[in-house]
């Protein structure tokens, strides 16, 4: 069990929850963030948040405190 | 004729495919109460038509962002005769996510599979019969930038059926009994309703009934918001994007490349500020690449046409001879930036035109004021109002290709921890800036902002950022006070001045976000699209829509209100026409005068000299365009100094007012942060008006008026007596302490809550 504001740069894993509420955790299910997908944080912003992950096939970026409500596990 | 609506994901090429089956036929109107364009137009194709409706672009049907619900609105109660739907092939999975939710709708839904060239050029496959037979609508590849195809999916979407009923790639069955609800209410979409129903959607629940059979399937299955946006993922990835093969990638990409540099951990910010000022000096630099001042550091600077003996025509900038006329819009002692041409060769035509005009009206013999209400009302205003639109369209342009490009995305990625601070987000930074060329684009460009109270907050100050046209009241009166008063530094009183402007905006907009327009800092969960190449139609669609926009308010409201000031400062009470020598007399005069005892704690108030109206009415003429200030200085000099002239810099004006009022160097200071912080310009305001929300753009007018002289008393006093800062300071500290109690709960004002309509 890892969070995904915990990841290094160039890690990968599964997303297993999502916790949080109301429009954050809204707007991450309908940007694909759901359980099973496979997230990869690719950089931390030069200022060190917000961070960059890929899934799905496409980028996307979000801020430390969203990522927060992404729990993961180790990817395959 | 058969109406389609057009919706997709933000990035997915949707624009792009609305011009290349419209054509020039589009035009843009106002969704009713929101400011988020409804762009329509019409498809024509031999005996075919059909009327397509731009939907702004969404990643979801869920009620979060005001683009979500008029969308949707515009599906469920505009009742279209098909969707096309536009899915960015390269990014499948994620963008059918909106496909699901639009198919749960009784309504015909074609899928426009775009980008399929760029799929084939990386290697991959897809197999679009396969996902048609699949999803069971059609699905037609398509180039939107290419316009291959485009034909062809026209054709399958006329040729639907015009019955369709919806259906859900989820589970229903729980739902069945909100279903068999929304069919007895004889609601349009009774699937697609029941699904957001059980989403805990806000749109629905505002129904009773429907809220308590939420409550109902809740109870019996519990909360099945996570597991819906789940299932639709699951189904999606098991079932449909396998229709797509991918090839091997190769390590990196050159748009991989490019952004390891853009983003880069140290470089990345100074990029930023080199792009940035790159755009500036090509929109506004009079010395394109520093040629002319490198010519002049090496000892031999460049000529202009003065220096080598070419006469202006009357009192304009024109040159006698034509061909030198056209030159010097390119070059005149340096060479001059695509921006700044642009502007000379409107005004070369203008000021042909208006010279034309009055040499025209004199040869009439027209009376005086006819003519002046023809040459200085009219023509002045409209030539000061259109002056402005290559700049703005240059500045346009190029934010245009940074936001096509991608790039703008990561700019707001890279910012977004420092303007966290100040209760905005990332994406509030690119209209801020823009405010240093002009507030128009600024505040349009707004809407890339999702939240409706950090938005109108940034409309807010977005003036604070100094524009173009207001440098000319810092150079002159900056000038003025170093001849006057004896500093001997013009370029750091101007800084400082910039500066300050900038302080007062961060200082606003957190007093804002902690009172009145009080929110979270909006979620930054935001797509970083691919980086692409930007197509030279659609940019040139873009302009032209901004172009037409602001020539019709150049000619209407802007127009209105200039010939009223121009009708104030040459009449008098009596009605008799005043020539601009006499302007002491006329009503605008006297208004000044009357106003004029407000601007005392500025420092330009009851304390000057029976001429001290001259400042109140500057500001007042600011308004029509911020160059106004110093063109009525030059105007009421010719009242202290017989046969003024106007000079270029308008320093020499400032240093006749400075003598013949009395004012103080920390009162021209108050003057000039005075104007850079009250209402913009009357073009501005009527952008202001357009892009805030309903009912807020008479509270934005008195925001700007109570900011403007709060920083000017604070500038008079702090500069006038050193220790009032302390007062100002125990000021500042007494207001956070009552904002902040009252955020914590601490203390209440019931009365105040209720007065107030925001």
């Amino acid at each position: 069990m890892k969070k995904l504001c915990d990841f290094s740069v160039g890690e990968s894993g599964r997303v297993t929850a999502v916790c949080g509420t109301g429009a954050v955790r809204r707007r991450l299910l309908d940007m694909g963030v759901t359980p099973g997908a496979e997230v990869t944080l690719v950089k931390r912003a030069p200022l060190g948040d917000p961070l960059e992950v890929t899934l799905r096939g496409y980028s996307l970026s979000l801020r430390k405190s969203e990522a927060d409500c992404v729990q993961t596990e180790a990817g395959v | 004729m058969k109406t389609f609506a057009l919706a997709g994901n933000p990035n997915s090429g949707k624009t792009t495919l609305f011009n290349a089956l419209t054509g020039s036929t589009a035009h843009v109107g106002n969704w009713p109460g929101v400011t988020v364009d409804k762009r329509e137009g019409v498809y024509k194709s031999g005996g075919a038509r059909a009327n397509i409706v731009d939907l702004p672009g969404i990643y979801s049907l869920s009620p979060y962002t005001p683009e979500e619900v008029i969308a949707r609105n515009f599906i469920l109660e505009g009742r279209p005769d098909g969707i096309i739907n536009i899915v960015d092939a390269t990014n499948l999975e994620r963008n059918l996510y909106l496909t699901t939710q639009l198919l749960e709708m009784d309504v015909p839904v074609i899928i426009a599979l775009n980008m399929m060239d760029e799929v084939e050029a990386s290697g991959d496959g897809l197999d679009a019969a396969e996902l048609e037979r699949r999803v069971g609508v059609p699905v037609v590849a398509v180039s939107a930038l290419k316009k291959r195809n485009v034909a062809r999916l026209m054709e399958r979407a006329l040729a639907m059926p015009a019955e369709r009923k919806g259906r859900s790639v989820l589970d229903t069955g729980r739902l069945q009994s909100a279903v068999d609800y929304y069919e007895k209410q004889g609601k349009s979409s009774p699937l697609f309703r029941a699904v957001k129903l059980a989403e805990g959607d806000e749109e629905e629940l505002k129904d009773g009934g429907a809220a308590a059979i939420r409550a109902d399937i809740c109870a019996k299955y519990g909360d099945p918001e996570a597991e819906i946006a789940d299932a639709r993922y699951k189904y999606i990835s098991s079932r449909l994007s396998s229709v797509k093969t991918r090839a091997a990638r190769p390590a990196a990409t050159r748009a991989d490349r490019a952004d390891r540099v853009l983003t880069h951990k140290i470089w990345g910010i100074p990029i930023f500020i080199v792009i940035l000022f790159a755009v500036f000096h090509l929109t506004f630099s009079e010395d394109l690449f520093f040629i002319g001042a490198i010519a002049s550091a090496a000892g031999s600077p460049l000529p202009s046409f003065a220096d080598m003996g070419f006469a202006k025509l009357g009192e304009s900038d024109i040159y006698a001879n034509f061909g030198i006329a056209l030159a010097s819009c390119f070059y005149d002692g340096a060479v001059f930036s695509p921006g700044v041409t642009l502007t000379n060769l409107l005004n070369l035509v203008l000021g042909y035109a208006s010279y034309g005009i009055s040499v025209g009206t004199e040869a009439a013999g027209a009376a005086p004021w006819a003519a002046g209400l023809i040459n200085d009302g009219i023509v002045g205003g409209i030539t000061a109002v259109l002056g402005f639109l290559p700049q703005i369209l240059t500045l346009f342009l190029c934010f245009s290709v940074l936001e096509d490009t991608g790039y703008m995305a990561r700019v707001a990625f890279i910012l977004d921890r420092i303007f966290r601070r100040f209760g905005l987000s990332g994406r509030a930074f690119m209209p801020m800036i823009m405010g240093f060329g002009c507030s128009l684009p600024a505040m349009i460009n707004t809407r890339t902002l999702a939240d409706e109270k950090e938005r109108t907050a940034t409309i807010r100050v977005i003036p604070f950022f100094s524009c173009g046209a207001k440098l000319p009241i810092l150079t002159a009166i900056a000038g003025g006070i170093c001849a006057t008063a004896g500093f001997a530094n013009v370029d750091l009183i101007t800084y400082s001045m910039y500066l300050l402007g900038m302080i007062t905006a961060v200082v606003a907009v957190i007093v804002m976000r902690s009172t009145t327009m009080r929110g979270e800092v909006p979620p930054f969960i935001m797509e970083l699209p691919a980086y692409r190449l930007p197509g030279a139609r659609n940019l040139m669609l873009h302009l032209w829509d901004k172009t037409e926009h602001f020539v019709k308010k150049a000619f209407t409201v802007i127009f209105a209100s200039t010939v009223l000031v121009w009708f104030l400062q040459s009449f008098g009470w009596n009605w008799r026409y005043l020539g601009a020598e006499n302007m002491q007399q006329s009503i605008l005069a006297s208004l000044g005068q009357l106003v004029q005892p407000l601007f005392t704690p500025l420092g330009f108030g009851s304390q000057l000299n029976e001429y001290g109206w001259v400042f109140a009415v500057a500001a007042i003429t600011g308004l029509i365009a911020k160059e106004n200030v110093i063109a009525t200085f030059s105007v009421l000099a010719a009242m202290f100094v017989a046969g003024f002239e106007g000079t270029e810099d308008g320093v020499a004006e400032a240093v006749v007012m400075i003598e013949n009022t009395g004012i103080t160097w920390p009162a021209l200071i108050a003057f000039i942060m005075f104007n850079m912080t009250t209402v913009p310009c009357f073009a501005a305001c009527a952008t202001a008006k357009a892009e805030l929300p309903k009912g807020r753009f008479a509270w934005t007018v008195l925001f700007w008026i109570v900011t403007s002289f709060i920083v000017g008393s604070v500038c008079y006093t702090v500069l006038s007596w050193w220790w009032t800062i302390f007062l100002w300071l125990a000021a500042a500290a007494a207001a956070s302490a009552v904002i902040i109690l009252k955020n914590r709960g601490v203390i209440k004002f019931p009365s105040l809550r209720k007065k107030r309509v925001e």
